[in-house]
């Protein structure tokens, strides 16, 4: 087996606390209470160790990343650490003062959650009223600022007809990025999947009106766009390879090989509080499970993609056929694709099933 | 197309950065990393962080390496134009 590289980035889930109520959310079910946070001390550290891993960047994430009072102090640190900052946000609960602290800190880049491209329908999934109209004025006041803008479309059946306007939206707001993110199902989006997924004549009208609008984008702004895999040939490359790329520390402080990681049964994950974040990176149980090639089934072992999509999600496989180490479903070579072709066009066939929103009401018990 | 006249700059939340661990220099950028080889880090020394036009920029370059202007024009004047679709540089 080649040496292994270094994380690239590191993302953090600083808390599980949002004031939205994205019933697409893919946090877990089980919902990490306040009282389960790390505290600055230990994030800091988190911070240091992950940047003498190696990783280039942090995202600050969650949950909602801005309801931790210490933000400013973790950016800082981090920036001293060395590492580039990202902050992923729903933006509601920030103001100008808050984000030239932040700037001040050396926060690099913002990037904001839309919903929809008009407050009704945005407001209406994020379960907060007036949450759209805050998004805008903050994302201008970002840009103002001189802070990169990533405008994260989340996109979804209920708003999938109104791509053009989202990138309509991020040009006017002169944003450098946009994720055109189609919705993932896991940890909530999953509970939702009837509530959100599109139609495939949805979908495949979406993708050539967004095909075509590439070339004019080039060189305005970049278009980063996540497709929606129920409905592909091939899986998606999750996370550029288990374990290959990326960590993700979660609120209370396990270290995964990715945010979904926790719902695959019999695997012990470590925590920041058991060895530091490279050690764990190299030799961790979770992470050298799935990483690389040796451990794939067929039809992954001999698939001349086996190095390209790397299996697949390992999330996805045990969400669709229950177990995380056979191919990811949605590939077509899967002996599972049938069934998850027909689940979608099941789900997506059914009208007016009800949001479940992403709230500690409705959480499971851990 | 960026012409010789263009002044450039990094874009907005975008860094030259070495990466001490793999011991390379970098771009980084709202979540994406852009290895510069060592052609690509002089370019953007010269091109976009030379205080100058892009055509300053080649000028120094062609005198630094010792090679033909005209040979080096076209690939970087290409590289850089690579850099501006990918979201790291902009002007």
């Amino acid at each position: 087996m080649s040496t292994l590289e270094p994380p690239v980035a590191v993302h953090l889930e600083l808390s599980h606390r949002c004031p939205l109520k994205c019933p697409y959310c893919s946090n877990p079910l089980a919902l990490e209470p306040a009282a389960g946070e790390l505290d600055t001390a230990t994030w800091c550290r988190v911070l240091d160790e992950a940047a003498e891993a190696g990783a280039l960047q942090a995202h600050f994430s969650g949950g909602e990343p801005c309801v931790r009072k210490d933000l400013e102090t973790l950016v800082e640190h981090a920036t001293r650490a060395g590492l580039y900052t990202n902050l992923i946000t729903s933006a509601v609960t920030l103001d100008r003062a808050r984000l030239q602290r932040l700037q001040a800190a050396g926060l690099q880049h913002v990037q904001i959650s839309f919903q929809d491209t008009h407050a009704e329908g945005a407001d209406r999934v994020a379960g907060m009223p007036g949450a759209h109209a805050r998004k805008l004025a903050i994302a201008r006041e970002v840009v103002d600022l001189g802070l990169a803008l990533t405008v994260n479309a989340v996109v979804q059946r209920h708003n999938i007809d109104r791509v053009d306007d989202f990138i309509d939206l991020a040009l006017a707001l002169k944003a450098g990025r946009i994720e055109v993110a189609n919705v993932q199902y896991y940890g909530w989006a999953l509970v939702n999947r009837a509530a959100l997924i599109p139609t495939r004549e949805q979908l495949v009208a979406m993708d050539a009106a967004l095909r075509d609008r590439l070339p004019s984008l080039k060189g305005r702004i970049v278009v980063d766009y996540v497709v929606p895999d129920y409905y592909a040939q091939r899986p998606k490359a999750c996370m550029g390879g288990w374990g290959q790329r990326f960590m993700n520390v979660s609120p209370s402080g396990k270290v995964l090989p990715c945010h979904a990681a926790e719902t695959i049964p019999n695997m012990v994950f470590e925590t920041v509080f058991d060895r530091p974040l490279g050690a764990i990176w190299q030799d961790g149980e979770a992470f050298r499970r799935y990483r690389g090639t040796a451990w794939m089934p067929e039809p992954c072992q001999g698939c001349e993609r086996k190095e390209i999509d790397w299996g697949g999600c390992r999330c996805q496989a045990l969400a669709l056929a229950g177990d995380a180490g056979v191919a990811d479903p949605v590939c077509a070579l899967s002996d599972r694709h049938a069934e998850v072709i027909a689940t979608a066009e099941r789900d997506a066939a059914r009208a007016d099933v009800p949001f479940t929103y992403r709230e500690y009401r409705n959480a499971a018990v851990p | 197309m960026i012409a010789e006249t263009d002044t450039l700059r990094l874009a907005p939340g975008v860094m030259l950065r070495q990466d001490r661990t793999r011991e390379q220099w970098t771009l980084l950028g709202p979540e994406r990393v852009l290895v510069l080889d060592e052609l690509a880090l002089e370019v953007v020394r010269a091109c976009v962080q030379g205080g100058g036009s892009v055509g300053t920029g080649i000028d120094r370059l062609a005198a630094e390496f010792q090679a033909p202007r005209a040979e080096i024009a076209g690939d970087v004047l290409e590289l850089l134009q690579d850099m501006r679709e990918r979201g790291f540089i902009a002007g």
